[in-house]
This record gives C-alpha cells, structure tokens and sequence, in this order.
C-alpha cells in the first residue's frame, strides 16, 4: 500500500490518485472537474510593450495549462471586459438590487458587470475559480509585468507581484515564465522553466549527428556538439552542468563528458583498445558514470569517475548489457536493458551487480528505462503487443511490476521525466519523421517541439 | 661553223688541182700565194638559257607531317633560282627538305640571260593511318578498398543473433584466404570488421549487438589464421543501414559484418 502514495507525493496533492487499493492504475488520473479552473484572459501592454504580446500570452498560458494542475478555462467563455489590475474591479450590487429570478425552469437574464464584477468570472459560462489578470509596460527601458492571481472564491489576491525584464521578445517570454511558475507553485505545480531537455538532431537521413539543447517548451534549439559525426544518446548530471553521450567522434564508439556552460569536453579516459564504449548516465551524487563497455567482452555494465578513472566492471553477463541508469533517490540499484533472455529487456540490480532481476515481462523487446525522480517509477519503450521494432512509452511501478501504456501512435522512444516528475519528454513518429515531444505522465497535454530534421534520444534535466 | 667566207676559197683549191691534171704541158704561172690567214676571233656565240642538270624530290611519296628532301643543280648562265611554292629564292645547288600538308608539286625556275628553264618535282602526300592506341597500362594494383570490395563478402545474420550463420560460415571461410591475400598485398594494412543491424531494436541495445557480430565474424577468421592483430571490430549499430526500407529483404541486407580499410 505504502507503495503506491509515490505518485500522490510526486504531484504533492490528490492529483495522482489510486483507483483501488489494491488495483494498481498508474493512468488514473483525478476528474478534470477537480482541478481549480483558472481564467487567464489575454494581457495588454502599453507603449513598445504590446510589441511582445503575442509570444507573452502565449508562454504564460502554455505554461500554466501544460503544468498539469490546473483546468484552463477556455477564452470564449470570459466576459467582454478584461480588468487589468483588481482596482478595475467593480462592487457587484446586493443580490436584492438584481433583477427578480424568474421560476425555476425558466431563462432570466442574469445582471452582470461585463467582466467587471468577480462574478463574471466565477459565474457561468466561465465558472473560474481562480483569474489571472495584470498588464505590461516600459519603465526605463525595461519590460515590465505586473500580474495577479485572484481566488474568486475568497475575493483575494493570491499573488500580486511586479517582474522586470529585457525589453525584447526573450524578455517578454521570460516574465511570463516567471509569473506561471509561480502561478503553478501555489497549487503544487512546478514550472519547468529553467530545465533544458537535451536531444540528437540529424540533418536528412544520413548526415552528422549531434547533441542539440532546448528550453522545454521547445524554444532556443542550438547545437553543443559539431563532431560531424555520430553522437548520441545524452544524458544530464543531476545538477544539470554536464552532460554524457556516446559517440563515434575518435572512431570508435565512446563516452564523452561535456560541461554545459561553457561547452566544453572533459575528456573521459581509459578508453582506449575497447571497440564499444556506451550509453553513459550520471551516479546521483553526480561523481561518477555507469555505462556499457565490451571491455572483456560485448558488453558489460561499468561504473568509473567522471575522467574514467577507477573503471570497474559491475555486471558479469555474457550477454549485452546497455543503458545503465542508477536510482536516482537511492543511488543503491542499477536498472539496465539486457539481452541475456533472449530478446532485450529490462532489469534491475544492485550497484555491486548482485540481485538481478528482470522487471519486463519477458514480453516482446524493452529498452530506455528512466527513473522518476522519486526513485520508485520507470517510463520505458516497449513493444508489447506490438510488432518487432514498434515501441511504445510504459511506465512501471518498480515495487509491484504494474505497468500502463501512455502512448498508441507511431513509433516512440527515449522517454525521460521532467525534473517536475509529471512530464515526460519522448521521441515520437506520430507525426511524420523523428520529433521531439513532451506530455503529461498521464498520456495527455502532448507538445511537440521539434520539426526540423530528425530528433532523437531527449534527456530532460535542469 | 660553216661561215660564208671560207667557201670560195674552197672552190678555187679545187678548180686548181683539175686544172693542173689536165695540162701538165703548159705550166701555168703560179698562183698568188693565199692569202695570209688572219687569226680572227670568233664572234661570242649567242648566250644560252640555264640548264637544270636535277631536281627531285626525295622521297616523292610522304605522309603528312614526315618530310621530303628537294635537291637541284642548277648549270649554265643563272641570275635566278626559285622553288616555289613556299621555298623561294635558291642557291644553284642545294638540298632542302620540305613538309607539305597535302600533295605539292614545287616548280624549280632558273632564269639567265639566255632564258628562264623550269622544272617540277612532285611530292605526294597522303594521311597516316590512325595513330595505334597507345600500348594497354600496367595493370593498376586495385587499392585496398577495391580489394576489400571485389574479394570479400559479408557475413549476415539473423535477427537479434550474431552467430555465424551456415551462409556465413560459408562467406567468411572465403574471406579468410582473401584476406590473407590482402594483407600480404598491403603489408601495412590493417582491416576494420563493422558490425551493422536492422532498425527494429533499439539503437543503443544495436550497438552491442553490431559490436558482437563483428567480434564473431572476427573470431572465425582469426580461427581461420587471419592475423588477430591486423584485424579490429566496430559497431555502428543501426546508425549506418545500406538499406533504408523496412521490410525483411531490407533489414537482412542491414544485419551484416562488413569489411573496410582500418586507420
């Protein structure tokens, strides 16, 4: 039973409930009903401001809608006036003063302030319980946002707070990330603003492939790597300053570890005479790198420092062992995808490799485990019930094996949570060639943020 | 040589020997001596016109661009020697070699005070045959990649395997002497043995995968006597498909132990 309270803790609130106690049901999710319902109606600027309107709606309202806590109350049903600060606001008059309701049954005219009484907001058709309002302006040649959030139901400012930006687009995109996180935080939300998802781009089906980064709405794609060559498969050190990736750089396929900011490459030795080197991820303390070596023989769990030194073997297969990943919370147990009954599948053992044990059914082929930040869920590709080579995104309970399907179209892959643990980021053939997307864990809010080129392998870190 | 005045002095010789035979009997008075002969000088002969004594063209029959030699010898009174066309003004004798294009018959003029002689020598020129094709080259050593190419085999596999298939076993025991030959033709050169897969598995799972079927087809081959150390193994996985199409034809083409030239 204990179990089971890792999703409720992971959204920190009800929003992951169980259906039954003893039915396992990872894709239950609470009734939309029960999620507040926020208005956010469209924010003006004044002056040079309204310049960056556009893209600011559109970042605050995209990030407080794919957070996941909150029901977004569609803009057709918002009266016509927008207040832009709660002075706007206007005393609706007492009930006796309004027009006498007519019979049960029957249709009456309903007094309103046009979007000027809280009650036009909170009253149907809107029924928010919650409103978002505020404006923007240039002060100094700084962009400007004030923003509020309002509980109708109180009549009080949950948030009232000014942010000040660059006067330009990333400026304008940056306020309304700030503002939506702070929005998601009061309902146990978390914004993702801030984390990069990194990824493989290959320009065409037979160019270079290299390490790409973007923020997780899909916005500021560049390239780190310019190998001209095959890299792949990144992944993030927990605190997010560096990145593992295999790649055929220096011929053979090896792992390299790159600072992030600035880029540069940290050099991982003790490579050399091995003819595959790969799939490496970060230990949680961020010290050191498990990976698959066929140092001995293709190909064995390793663990070393982040420079390669101290390289050990910790799987004893004769069978191939890849894509290392420790549990993040514990740092005591490896997960691993392992041919060694037959077709790949994944595992799970301890950091010494003793206490393997395999955690798919033995069922058609399973590979790119990534744990949950809470160290108790897998998301993982699968191709159960499906055709050799048509993968789809599981996750798993660790503890009792209950798994879900979260995706049925296309081809997709490479799942990774969000350090939100609420969304995963995955690639996706749904839409025609390799693409990025990101949803919630429950299948739903699907995004996708990639178009050009073919997008693989993302890795959602800080 | 017969001019008009030496006649009647012949006339008078012999009327007097006749006369003389027939009367012995009266002696006549005798005859004024003759006349002194007065030693004249002839009168110069009219000039005469040059005489060409050769002109030939030697040989008379070229093919274009080889070369005949002209020879004349001019005699008599000459003012002037020309050979035309192209030739011009000429010693009396002399030799000169000429290279026509096209059949040409030179004109040797002479000219004196006694007149102009002429005299023509032809040079026939025909077209050479086609050049003959230049002699065939040395037979080019192939390279080591031609070599790689035109010798060996892959070695395919099954899905998910990367046992060495009865098929394989077959292709690599060829490989094997061939590449024995090779590496004796390229005593330098050391031989890369890709691993490849089809698309279906996950691509980092493939990558062991095309690690170990490289390292199989290696092994074969080094059971074989293929020298262990001039032969290494990499995987691309399913990073480098021949074969892009999925269906089974195009996956078997992609699941493969593949021959290319090391470092």
């Amino acid at each position: 039973m204990s179990r089971h309270i890792w999703m409720a803790a992971a959204a920190a609130g009800a929003f992951w409930l169980l259906a039954a106690q003893d039915k396992f049901d990872l894709g239950t999710i609470t009734k939309e009903g029960e999620r507040p319902r926020l208005a956010i109606p469209d924010f003006r600027g004044s002056g040079q401001a309204q310049s960056f309107m556009a893209p600011f709606n559109q970042t605050l309202w995209n990030d407080v809608d794919s957070g996941g806590v909150l029901r977004m109350v569609p803009k057709t049903m918002y009266p016509t006036t927008v207040p832009q600060q709660p002075t706007d606001f206007r005393q609706a008059p007492p009930p006796a003063a309004q027009a006498q309701r007519g019979r049960r049954g029957e249709m009456v005219q309903a007094p309103t302030g046009g979007g000027l009484w809280m009650s036009d907001w909170s009253g149907p058709p809107a029924q928010a319980n919650y409103l978002a309002i505020g404006y923007t302006a240039v002060q100094n040649n700084l962009f400007v946002l004030r923003g509020w959030l309002l509980d109708l139901g109180r009549g009080t400012q949950v948030i009232a707070k000014t942010y000040i930006e660059s006067l330009d687009e990333a400026g304008a995109r940056k306020a309304a990330h700030e503002f939506a996180a702070e929005i998601l935080a009061q309902f146990g939300g978390k914004s993702l603003f801030g984390t990069h998802i990194y990824f493989v781009r290959q320009q065409g089906r037979t160019g270079p492939k290299e390490v790409w980064v973007m923020d997780p709405d899909g916005k500021n794609q560049r390239p780190l790597t310019h190998f001209n060559s095959i890299s792949n498969w990144p992944a993030v050190s927990p605190d997010g300053t560096k990145i593992a990736f295999t790649s055929w750089a220096h011929i053979y396929p090896g792992i390299f570890v790159f600072s992030v900011d600035p880029v540069r490459d940290l050099r991982f030795y003790n490579q050399r005479g091995v003819s595959t080197n790969s799939t490496p991820s970060f230990t949680p303390d961020g010290k050191q790198i498990v990976f698959s070596s066929s140092a001995g023989g293709c190909c064995r769990i390793f663990l070393a420092n982040l420079d390669g030194s101290n390289l050990r073997p910790i799987s004893s297969s004769s069978s191939i062992d890849v894509e290392p990943k420790v549990n993040p919370k514990t740092g005591a147990e490896i997960v691993f995808v392992s041919g060694r009954s037959g077709p790949q599948q994944i595992y799970k053992m301890n950091m010494d490799g003793a206490d393997v044990e395999r955690l798919s059914d033995g069922t058609g082929e399973a590979s790119n485990p990534s744990w949950h930040p809470d160290g108790q869920i897998l998301a993982f590709a699968w191709t159960r019930g499906y055709a050799t080579g048509a993968f789809n995104i599981f996750v798993m309970d660790v503890a009792s094996r209950q798994y879900t399907q979260l995706s049925h179209e296309g081809r997709n892959e490479n799942p990774s949570w969000a350090p939100d643990g609420r969304h995963l980021a995955f690639m996706s053939t749904r839409a025609g060639g390799h693409q990025i997307w990101t949803m919630l864990a429950n299948g739903t809010q699907l995004q996708q943020l990639t178009t050009q080129g073919n997008n693989d392998s993302p890795a959602w870190g800080r | 040589m017969f001019n008009k005045r030496g006649i009647p002095v012949i006339c008078l010789a012999v009327s007097l020997a006749m006369f003389a035979g027939g009367c012995k009997k009266k002696v006549p008075p005798p005859p004024p001596p003759p006349p002194p002969v007065v030693e004249k000088p002839a009168p110069p002969p009219p000039p005469s016109a040059p005489v060409i004594a050769q002109f030939t063209a030697e040989p008379s029959s070229i093919q274009a661009g080889q070369s005949s030699t002209l020879r004349w010898q001019v005699s008599g009174e000459v003012t002037n020697v020309g050979i035309s066309p192209a030739v011009g003004a000429v010693q009396t004798t002399g030799s000169r070699q000429v290279s026509p294009q096209a059949s040409t018959t030179y004109t040797l003029t002479a000219a004196g005070p006694g007149g102009n002689t002429t005299a023509s020598a032809t040079v026939s020129v025909s077209s050479p045959p086609p050049p003959p094709p230049p002699p065939p080259p040395p037979a080019p050593a192939a390279t080591l990649e031609q070599r790689l190419g035109s010798d060996l085999q892959d070695a395919f596999f099954d899905y998910d395997k990367s046992d060495i298939r009865s098929d394989a076993r077959d292709a690599l025991t060829r490989d094997a002497s061939g590449l024995k030959s090779i590496l004796t033709d390229f005593p330098s050169a050391t031989i890369v043995i890709e691993g490849h897969c089809d698309e279906r598995g996950s691509a980092e799972y493939n990558t062991g995968l095309g690690d170990r079927r490289a390292t199989a087809a290696k092994e074969f081959l080094v059971q074989l006597g293929v020298p262990a150390e001039r032969l290494s193994v990499i995987s691309y996985g399913k990073e480098r498909p021949q074969c892009t199409e999925s269906n089974e034809s195009c996956w078997q083409k992609n699941r493969r132990a593949h021959f290319a030239s090391g470092q």
